[in-house]
């Protein structure tokens, strides 16, 4: 099965019924072993045993991220090459990276208040995550406001695209300005500066997280094709309804 | 592990992990009850005599 395969959405929903319980127990195996794993890291020798919600926050934080760039991506499959299946995958992506971004803000409190003093700190990284948490919320409030999918989809690639601008802002907010946040400690030029022992089981939890992303996007993907095939089908009922004789 | 051992933080750090768990589950149940509610509308459409123009069924993926 190539890539253009994919395109006919009957193929794209058989092999997604083939690969859902092969994902899904991959990422509930690999969650578990991430949990154990974060359970037994060692306490840090600043911040205790609070470290153990760097393991929950930083994976939400970076798919809050890549949520929207995987949606940035369908979006110009939807607005360049107008793949059938790029509208699917944006609007499918956007409430699981709402909840991803919601998790990274919410955990990223809960950590702050200890360490910080604060829940909240209005600086650049957190402003600009709660920022991309509001795009998303609007860009699920267009896809609902909008009955036809696909004059929907339009718009939804455009605003998915300008939001795009705020990624870069949110990585390099906290070298381009002050912030309460820590500067970046894994994904940086020159090598991680976190010790193995916290490394391990936050790069465990950060592919168990995708892997969860992946099946429910997935998931959320098969849904979405069957209800367009739903409101196709209640299409072609009025139009017989109309055409029988009164 | 023991709760004992998570510090003078220890409600700071359940209470995050507990809110992840919630959110992922509710994720999880939402998708699965959509997925069912569109199968359901979909049989109840065929059953009433709607199909598609292939002639296929809506549910047929293979």
């Amino acid at each position: 099965m190539t890539l253009i395969d994919l395109a006919n959405p009957t193929r794209f929903l058989s092999l997604t019924t083939r690969l859902l319980p092969w994902l899904a127990a991959a990422t509930a195996i690999l969650l578990l072993i991430g949990l154990y794993q974060s359970a037994m890291a060692p306490d840090d020798y600043q911040q205790g045993a609070t470290v153990k919600i760097m393991f929950i926050h930083v994976p939400n934080a970076w798919l809050s991220m890549f949520v929207w760039g995987v949606m940035s991506l369908s979006a110009l499959g939807t607005l360049v090459w107008r793949h059938p299946l790029a509208d699917v995958a944006a609007k499918a992506a956007a409430p699981i990276g709402a909840a991803f971004t919601f998790l990274a803000l919410v955990t990223g409190s809960l950590w702050g208040r200890p360490m910080w003093g604060t829940y909240w700190e209005w600086d650049a990284r957190l402003t600009s995550v709660l920022i991309l948490f509001l795009m998303y919320l609007g860009l699920i409030a267009l896809w609902r406001a909008v009955e036809d999918p696909s004059r929907a989809a339009r718009a939804a690639a455009i605003l998915t695209l300008v939001g795009a601008i705020n990624l870069p802002i949110i990585k390099f907010s906290v070298d381009w300005w002050n912030t309460l946040h820590q500067p970046a400690s894994v994904m940086r030029v020159g090598g991680s500066t976190l010790d193995r022992a916290f490394l391990i089981p936050l790069l465990v939890m950060a592919v168990a997280f995708s892997l969860l992303f992946i099946t429910l996007h997935l998931a959320a993907m098969r849904n979405e094709i069957l209800r367009r095939r739903v409101r196709a089908l209640q299409m072609m009922q009025v139009a017989q309804a109309s055409q029988r004789p009164a | 592990m023991t709760a004992m051992s998570l510090g003078p933080y220890a409600s700071f750090i359940v209470t995050s992990y507990l809110l992840v768990t919630a959110v992922v589950l509710l994720l999880i149940v939402w998708i699965a009850i959509d997925y069912r509610r569109q199968k359901q509308t979909l049989h109840e459409l065929e059953a009433g005599g709607v199909i598609r123009r292939s002639g296929r069924s809506a549910m047929d993926i293979r």
